[in-house]
């Protein structure tokens, strides 16, 4: 949305092809963005407004196809609906790792085992935080590096968000249940932002969190519903079990996997974790190489907001560079951003 | 009884549900900062005892955590209070405070007296 | 718990097994632990279901014990099962039906390296026609037999007089399925249920009726390795791998163990003893033990055979108190009796493991040793 508005500034024709039903992307999942724990709303109806009558924007449209023609690009749409493009900006974002890869850990068959894509879906609804059982946990535990930082998951790179993340939710849950006992399971603590350590030491020291440096073998679901687990205690280099009434899974951030997504469509190489191969990732972090299109966002692996948004700008430039460019300037169609 | 030549060999696993963490509330209710501590370890290498024996604040805060006392009693009173470690915690934790009174409390369970302040 | 979780990852490890026209591959030490297995299988196979199943008693240990040992060279191992396949290929065979589950991962390991490393696999028949003039075929279709049972499971269910429920409450009997570290631990697409959740002997139990019990050590592994045990004074490895297992699965309350390996119901049977001699204590109902069976023997006793003979006798833990529960008719006298009804004498006494029908509650309204059929 932010390139969209940007473009659209700057003089162009912009369509935004959502694939959903609303824009916003992973921004509506969200019910705090840390560290500061600010909701995205606001954030969110800003985008929203800077679009409206300046960017024309078609939901619920999956792409299907993106083929290059003389006079630039065609983007199919589902339901037969066609469009062209002097220039096509991707920001389909990244995917979630499914935790159920993750068979040890019985997400999807142990009942009080859930995401933390769950877990803000639940503060979302207002709701109470309680296991499936009906009870109120009284311990609850965060595994961090769930699908990251793991080959067996197919995924060898560190999804940088989830630590910082996994403090916040910690936070959040302590908050709803003052009496809970707050553990998170962690090998390193990626705290690189700024006041990420702060909210690290707030953790500890106001809300009594307890940090385990441990990594996750197996789940195991005891009679009355509680989750056990088995980790190694690395600091004290002994194994150690314990139960807790939820277990929450910091799932990681992927490159799309599935058949027909957006980046084998268009015929972008992948690189070697499974995002966009970038033709020049330190001067121009978007450029994909084909001529005309251009990838921002989480698309290009795990980024948080606030870098997102400076991409976009960064990409709306870059674009208004290529069109301005090129020879048939005044007869220019429209951009497309597609999802 | 027969002799197998061989016996069973005891559980290494720290059991957390079932292990007390009564000297870690008593060491927290006087020490509130070593919820700061974030096992750096940057105390344990500072510490003089540290060289010749095998005491390691940064292992007995954990060991508390996890309520192994037998770590405390076995090696607590090695440390002479020297107040390197203190100078150099990152994060500014009262460690001479928690090394007394992880000695106060393996003192109070050797006499087996009760854990109170 | 959510079952169709776990029949989703199910789905997603099957693999093919083969149902007819095996070549067997014996184990070694087997036939010590539990003389009647390997025997009942065939016993299955052959009567029960018509199949055929040809044997070779030609063939040789895999030698999986002393590569696992380290006294045996890789070279050698290869060698020898090359020669194993030799035998299959020239019975005119090409499905290799493995009894033990070590030899079944030795088997995957060996055509998994040559599959990798073909000169390795150059380099074995090369070796193989020097020492024995043999040539072989790997082998189409290589099952591990508790894969077999399993394939065939409904078959057994159709034709078994029992089930694995109480016959008279008509609860099903509680099952802890043990699987050996071998069969799927190594290569988990190899196993049926993968290496997380594996399906071999749960689907077993569930076509008989039983109910499957998860307890959290229920991976861990009973601790029969190959080298530690074999020294005595290491064996306390071995026998805390189990107690630990035991101490587990008890709060669940099993009424049988079954397991697919040789060494893994040797050990959860015999350390039932060693536990109950050092420490007092016993697991399963009124200090009888939890009975521990192979899947063979399992099979064997719904389809009715005489539990004698198929080699219960040698079982350290009684399976009596599970005969009773089923309902099976059995001769208890005929425990101590060997052929020609020669009475064999009776071992000594364990000083805490009840034994044989020890304190077994009979109802007093039923009769006894009655047949019931499904």
């Amino acid at each position: 949305m932010e390139a969209a508005a940007n473009l659209s500034r700057m003089g162009h024709t912009v369509t935004l092809i959502e694939k959903s039903s609303a824009t916003g992307g992973r921004l509506n999942q969200w019910h705090a963005l840390f560290p500061s724990r600010i909701s995205p709303r606001p954030l969110l109806e800003r985008l929203k407004s800077e679009i409206s009558g300046n960017v024309n924007v078609i939901l619920d449209a999956e792409v299907t196809g993106i083929e290059k023609n003389d006079d630039g690009y065609v983007v199919d749409m589902a339901n037969n609906r066609m469009i062209t493009a002097d220039a096509i900006l991707l920001t389909s974002g990244f995917d979630i790792f499914e935790a159920e890869k993750k068979e040890e850990y019985g997400y999807g068959i142990y009942e009080n085992v859930i995401t933390s894509v769950d877990l803000e879906r639940i503060f979302n609804t207002g709701q109470p935080l309680l296991t499936v059982q009906g009870r109120k946990p009284s311990r609850i535990g965060f595994i961090h590096c769930v699908g990251s930082r793991d080959e067996k998951a197919g995924n060898f790179h560190c999804s940088k968000v989830c630590c910082v993340t996994a403090v916040k939710q910690a936070i959040e849950v302590k908050e709803l249940i003052p009496s809970a006992e707050v553990f998170l399971f962690y090998m390193d603590l990626r705290m690189y932002g700024r006041h990420f350590e702060e909210l690290y030491k707030d953790a500890q020291f106001k809300h009594g969190i307890q940090f385990i440096r441990a990594r996750l073998s197996e789940a195991f679901e005891n009679e009355d519903g509680t989750v056990q687990i088995r980790i190694e205690d690395t600091l004290l280099a002994r194994p150690l079990k314990m139960s807790l009434d939820l277990l929450v899974l910091m799932v990681g951030i992927q490159a799309p996997k599935k058949k027909g997504n957006i980046i084998d469509l268009v015929g972008i190489q992948r690189d070697t974790d499974g995002f966009p191969k970038l033709d020049d990732p330190y001067g121009m972090p978007f450029r994909t190489g084909i001529p005309g299109i251009y990838c921002a966002g989480g698309i290009t692996g795990p980024k948080t907001i606030d870098e997102t948004l400076t991409e976009a700008r960064a990409v709306a430039s870059e674009i208004d560079a290529y069109l301005t460019g090129m020879p048939s300037f005044s007869n220019f169609e429209s951009i497309v951003i597609g999802l | 009884m027969i002799d197998f030549g061989y016996s069973i060999k005891a559980d290494r696993q720290i059991n957390f549900d079932t292990n007390s963490k009564r000297m870690l509330e008593f060491v927290r209710t006087a020490e509130p900062s070593i919820d700061w501590c974030m096992s750096c370890g940057t105390c344990s290498s500072a510490c003089t005892a540290a060289s010749i024996t095998d005491y390691s604040l940064r292992r007995l805060i954990l060991s508390v955590r996890r309520g192994i006392e037998s770590d405390v009693l076995n090696t607590v009173f090695r440390c002479r209070f020297c107040g390197k470690c203190a100078n150099a915690c990152p994060r500014g934790v009262n460690t001479r405070n928690i090394i007394y009174m992880m000695q106060t409390a393996a003192t109070k369970i050797l006499n087996h007296e009760t854990l109170m302040h | 718990m959510k079952n169709e979780g776990k029949k989703r990852l199910w789905q997603e490890y099957q693999k093919e097994i083969a149902t007819d026209n095996f070549f067997y591959g014996r184990s070694c030490v087997r036939q010590n632990f539990f003389p009647g297995a390997e025997q009942t299988f065939l016993k299955i196979l052959r009567e029960s279901l018509n199949k055929t199943v040809f044997e070779n008693p030609g063939h040789t240990t895999c030698t999986g014990i002393g590569y696992h040992c380290d006294v045996v060279p890789l070279n050698t191992t290869m060698t020898v099962v090359a020669r194993q396949f030799a035998l299959m290929t020239e019975a005119g065979f090409e499905n290799f039906a493995v009894s033990c589950i070590t030899s079944f991962g030795l088997y995957t390991e060996i055509i998994e390296t040559w599959k990798h490393f073909p000169e390795t696999e150059t380099q074995t028949r090369e070796f193989l026609k020097q020492a024995t003039g043999r040539e072989f075929k790997i082998p189409h279709n290589l099952a591990h037999a508790s894969d077999i049972i399993y394939k065939l499971r409904h078959e057994i269910a159709a034709i078994s007089p029992y089930r694995l429920v109480n016959h008279i409450t008509g609860k099903p009997l509680k099952v802890v399925e043990h699987i050996g570290c071998h069969y799927s631990k190594m290569f988990p697409e190899k196993g049926i249920g993968g290496a997380e959740y594996p399906y071999v002997l749960a689907g077993l139990a569930e076509a008989l009726g039983g109910e499957v019990i998860d307890y959290p050590e229920r991976r861990h592994c009973c601790g029969f390795g190959f080298r530690q045990y074999v020294i005595r004074a290491n064996r306390g490895y071995s026998l805390s791998c189990s107690k630990k297992k035991f101490d587990s699965m008890e709060p669940y309350k099993p009424d049988v163990i079954i397991t697919n390996c040789p060494g893994c119901p040797y050990f959860l049977d015999r350390w039932q003893y060693v536990v109950s001699e050092m420490e007092g204590k016993t697991y399963g109902e009124n200090g009888h033990g939890i009975p521990v069976l192979t899947y063979e023997e399992l099979a064997g006793i719904t389809l009715g055979y005489d539990p004698w003979e198929i080699g219960l006798k040698t079982h350290q833990v009684s399976c009596e108190p599970l005969l009773v529960k089923m309902g099976v008719a059995f001769d208890p006298s005929g425990k101590y009796r060997g052929k020609n009804n020669e009475y064999l004498g009776r071992p000594a006494k364990p000083t805490h493991l009840r034994i044989d029908m020890d304190a077994i509650v009979l109802e007093p309204s039923k009769q006894p040793f009655e047949v019931t059929h499904d």
